[in-house]
This record gives structure tokens, C-alpha cells and sequence, in this order.
């Protein structure tokens, strides 16, 4: 399998942000209330992803070690508010149901964790196919997560009936609540296939997510995970 | 001014309570499920985010008003920098903070300090930047807006703690324990936190 097949695979099977590193649980929880709007949310970090991974990519020799942060930084709010700017003038609806969660776009562990572990290293090609291929596997999670929403919490799937009239729908599932019920449901779903693996003897993939805590979260080095946790066991020890 | 008193104390409420920023908007969720094993260190983390963010929407709102939102430089249209000063004033701002309280009040530093670092990439801080800007809040009632959201952050993750330590010694089915069980609790919390949207 060449290079860049192989980034898109994994990012949507082997390292799927969504299920299998748990990353972006923020906008992951808000904007999954229907499939449409998970597809949109996707679709926008995954145009910001490719382009930031691009630019960080082609830079990675320019950047000095010591503000790498700063510049990536940098790099992701302006891709941020160029997609903003997008959305606002050609898909307004959109625009107003995903609101403030396109401008903390910048703030998704999942494009400065890529930006610091893939593309600051790598060539631009890979780069590219390796924010297309994680950005499909959020999307892919995000709009999955959608339809089970929208499917329980109101009877459609894309804003179309499927279910009989009969079905009253659940409407919890579409409200704060049903976010953590749904989420809940998965990563125990993940954790029974893991405890699976364990017991056959198999390699476990591991979660980087925030289930792990922050210190496993992708841009610990912009914040100094590391050092909390370790000074918290500390603390917990005495 | 009773009428502006009566309108902070009812936009406070409102994001402390009704729209409480981990229970309905989701922000913050990374810290809200990772540093809530135990109250003291809970308690550490909501007090670090209360302070960073009260100053960061102060300093945000003055930025807002004086450089970015003012009609006099370029004609009030860099408002499109919005998201990337803020986040980098942000980023900058929690270095600094951590500085000054390293030096000039090392008791406080010792309390909330290893948090600290960890706010920057915390959604909450520039959520509530950009909100105090998308809604028009003057500088007054950007600080107040913020002290009451991180303070609804504090509420939830003590809350959060303090039910964890008592699931530890519970027989939880082995698929569901660890992350899973801590996002239903969550989502229970939710539904309490529903009770409150008659407030306003």
C-alpha cells in the first residue's frame, strides 16, 4: 500500500479520532444533535486539517523549535476564520447551528496534535493525505454519532422522516444529556472490544483521548500535560 | 444602576446555572473528565479556570474595545482577527499569570499553579471571549459574564469529584467503567441542571 492510501486508512480505521483516540470530544458532544450538522462540522476541521497540515508542513524547516506552538497556532485560527468567513456567506444555515463551535475549531486537540506529531516532521504529501484521512475519520465518527441522535431523538435521519409517526421520539437524545448518554455507549462499546482483544492475546490499540486525562491529550506539549500529572500523583501519593 | 444590577445578576445566573458551560455547551469537557478523580484536585483546577478566565475577559474585552472593535483604527473592520489575537493574548496571558504569581504570591502559585498551564487549550477560556464579543457586553459585563461561567465550571467538576469518590467502591460492569460511567453521571448532572432553565 503506497504512502498516501495508507495515511487515509489510518486516520479512518486505525487511528479514527473519533473512536479509537477519543480526540475533539468538545465539539464532538455539541454539534452531533443531527447528522447534517455533524457532517458540516466534520467537513470544516477536515478543510482546516489538510490546510493547516499543509502550511505547517511546507514551513517545518522555517519554524524554529523554541514558538512552534505559537506559529501552528497561528497557522490553525487563520485557516479557522478563513472557513468561517466561508460558511458564513455560502451556507448561512449551517453557519447559525454550529455557531460558536466553527471559531473553537482552533482549539481541537485533534489539529495542533496532528500539526505537532505528523506534519511538522514529514513531507507535504503525506501531510496533506494524513489531515484528509483524519478529518474523514472525524467526520465519518461525528456523523455517525448524528444519526443515532437524530434517529432516536426525532425520528429522521438528514432531516427526513424514517421512522412511522407511530414512534414518539426521545427527545432527550437531541438535548445536552443525550450527548453523554450517546458518548458513554460508545466508549463502552470500546472498551468491551478492547477487553476482547486483552483476553485473546491481541495488541490493544491505545486511546489518546480524553478519557486518558489531559496528559494523553495531542497538544499536551502546548500545555505541559506531562508535568500535571505527574505532580498530581505526587500529590495523591502524600 | 438598579436596573444594570439586575441585568449582570441575570446574565450571571444564567451562564452559571441554565447554560452552564460543561452541562449544556460542552466546553471544557477535557479537564471536566480528566482532573475530576478527587475534590481537592478539582477544586484546584475550577479555581485556576475561574481566575484565568475572569482576567482573560477583561483583557479580551479591552482589546475588543480600544484595538480591534474601534471605529477609529481602520474603520472598525479588523474584527475578522477576532479569534486568532484572542487566542494568542490568551496563550500569552496564562504565561504570564503564572509568572506573576510564581514571584509575587508563591502560596497562591503553589495552590493553583500546575493547572495553570494546562488552561490555555482549554475551550471554555476562549469560548467566553468570543461570547462576550458575539453578544455586544461591555467590558463590565464581559467580566461578569465570564467570573460566572468558570464559576459554573467550578460548581460541576467539584460536583463531578465528589460523586466519583463515592463510584470508586461501586460494582460497575466491567465495559462501563473508567470514562463511560463518569459521562453518565454527566449526563444525569444535565438533566439536574435542566431544573434550572425556569430560573430566567
Amino acid at each position: 500500500m503506497n504512502k498516501c492510501t495508507e495515511r487515509i486508512f489510518n486516520g479512518l480505521v486505525k487511528e479514527n479520532p473519533t473512536f479509537v483516540l477519543m480526540l475533539g470530544m468538545c465539539p464532538t458532544l455539541a454539534v452531533t444533535t443531527s447528522a447534517t450538522n455533524g457532517i458540516g462540522m466534520g467537513l470544516s476541521t477536515t478543510a482546516v486539517l489538510v490546510m493547516s497540515n499543509m502550511l505547517i508542513s511546507m514551513l517545518r524547516k522555517i519554524i524554529p523549535d523554541s514558538v512552534r506552538m505559537p506559529a501552528f497556532i497561528v497557522v490553525v485560527a487563520s485557516f479557522v476564520t478563513i472557513v468561517d468567513f466561508l460558511l458564513e456567506g455560502f451556507v448561512p444555515g449551517l453557519y447559525d447551528s454550529l455557531g460558536l463551535y466553527i471559531p473553537l475549531i482552533v482549539v481541537n486537540c485533534i489539529i495542533l496534535g496532528r500539526a505537532e506529531s505528523y506534519a511538522s516532521k514529514n513531507p507535504v504529501l503525506p501531510s496533506v493525505f494524513d489531515g484528509l484521512g483524519m478529518g474523514l475519520g472525524f467526520t465519518v465518527g461525528l456523523t455517525c454519532i448524528g444519526i443515532v441522535r437524530e434517529l432516536i431523538g426525532s425520528g429522521m435521519i438528514f432531516g427526513h422522516q424514517v421512522l412511522p409517526d407511530s414512534y414518539v421520539p426521545v427527545t432527550i437524545f437531541i438535548l445536552a444529556p443525550g450527548a453523554f448518554f450517546v458518548l458513554a455507549c460508545l466508549v463502552a462499546l470500546q472498551n468491551k472490544i478492547k477487553n476482547n482483544l486483552a483476553r485473546k492475546g491481541k495488541k490493544v490499540p491505545e486511546a489518546a483521548g480524553c478519557g486518558a486525562g489531559c496528559a494523553a491529550c495531542g497538544n499536551r506539549a502546548a500545555c505541559g500535560g506531562h508535568m500535571l500529572t505527574s505532580e498530581t500523583d505526587k500529590k495523591d501519593k502524600e | 444602576m438598579g436596573e444594570q444590577i439586575q441585568n449582570l445578576l441575570l446574565i450571571a445566573v444564567g451562564s452559571a446555572f441554565v447554560n452552564n458551560v460543561v452541562l449544556s455547551q460542552f466546553l471544557g469537557i477535557c479537564p471536566f473528565l480528566g482532573v475530576s478523580k478527587n475534590v481537592k484536585t478539582a477544586a484546584g483546577m475550577g479555581s485556576a479556570v475561574v481566575f484565568v478566565i475572569t482576567i482573560a475577559s477583561f483583557v479580551t474585552g479591552l482589546i475588543y474595545k480600544f484595538i480591534l472593535g474601534n471605529p477609529n483604527i481602520m474603520g472598525g473592520e479588523l474584527e475578522y482577527l477576532n479569534t486568532i489575537v484572542f487566542i494568542l493574548v490568551i496563550a500569552a496571558l496564562v504565561q504570564f499569570v503564572e509568572m506573576v504569581l510564581k514571584k509575587s504570591m508563591p502560596s497562591l502559585y503553589n495552590a493553583l499553579g500546575v493547572y495553570l498551564p494546562l488552561i490555555t487549550t482549554n475551550c471554555a477560556v476562549l469560548g467566553v471571549a468570543l461570547t462576550n464579543v458575539q453578544e455586544g457586553y461591555d467590558i463590565l459585563t464581559g467580566v461578569v459574564n465570564g467570573f460566572a461561567t468558570a464559576a459554573g465550571f467550578l460548581v460541576s467538576i467539584v460536583l463531578m469529584a465528589g460523586i466519583r469518590e463515592k463510584i470508586e467502591h461501586n460494582d460497575i460492569t466491567e465495559s462501563f467503567q473508567g470514562t463511560p460511567i463518569v459521562l453518565v453521571t454527566a449526563g444525569l448532572m444535565a438533566i439536574a441542571f435542566f431544573g434550572f432553565s425556569g430560573l430566567i
